[in-house]
């Protein structure tokens, strides 16, 4: 699984993006984040509030009962400020 | 039609051509989004985008269908920059064509108000007390959200 983060996550987390092998167990989005929390330190600290956590599921908003699966692009970012 | 870019774009030659040639076309519309030099009561002395490449394009081109589904438009372009801004400075280009002026202005408005929720930029200010991400606002979310039940 690709994962990337933007914005201030990628700032506290300190890297923009990264490959993960999913361990079996997570089958959904929450499951994703609880465990990227689990990490500790710069992870616990970025996914501490998840109402300012936006996720994308191959580049599709999703909510945290999306399945997540091998070979998914998983994006983890605040909630966006262009225009 | 979509464009995702770091260099500026010049609004008369963007207009000109969206029109050029259709003259089914009878009202042009247009936003354009700039860089202000004030962050709440922060100077702002600069501001960098930073965005999804791929899903930017991909949720840009799904606005585009819908707003062509929703009102009989001739032609549609959202131009977003990225990088490094200035006050004054372009971001965005929003420009709607139609027969007549209810739709492209309507379509235009619909747009902007989408892109604001939905394209997933992040824009950071640099102010006196230093860098800091800029939050998103509860007033963009209830603009974006008037247009789910109206045509």
């Amino acid at each position: 699984m690709k994962l990337l983060y933007f914005a201030w996550l990628r700032a506290r987390i300190g890297c923009a993006e990264e490959e993960l092998d999913l361990p079996p167990e997570i089958r959904e989005v929450a499951g994703l984040l609880d465990w990227l929390q689990s990490r500790g330190g710069r992870y616990a600290e970025a996914l501490r509030d998840l109402s300012v956590v936006r996720v994308a599921v191959n580049q599709n908003y999703v909510g945290l009962e999306h399945p997540v699966r091998e070979g998914d692009e998983v994006a983890i970012f605040p909630p966006v400020t262009g225009g | 039609m979509i464009r995702v870019q770091r260099e500026d774009f010049d609004v008369g030659v963007e207009l000109e051509r969206l029109a050029a040639g259709n003259h089914r076309i009878g009202g042009l519309s247009s936003f354009i989004g700039l860089v202000r030099d004030m962050g709440g009561e922060e100077r702002v002395s600069a501001l960098t985008l930073e965005h999804y490449p791929g899903m930017t394009e991909k949720k840009l081109g799904e606005m585009e269908t819908e707003a062509h589904r929703r009102w009989p438009l001739d032609a549609v372009l959202i131009i977003h920059r990225y990088g490094r801004l200035e006050p004054g400075d372009r971001i965005v280009l929003v420009a709607t064509a139609s027969p007549h002026r209810e739709a492209a202005l309507a379509a235009c408005q619909f747009l902007i108000d989408w892109l604001k929720t939905d394209a997933p930029f992040w824009k950071s200010e640099e102010t006196p007390a230093g860098e800091r991400w800029v939050e998103s606002r509860a007033e963009d979310e209830a603009a974006r959200r008037r247009w789910k039940l109206c045509p």
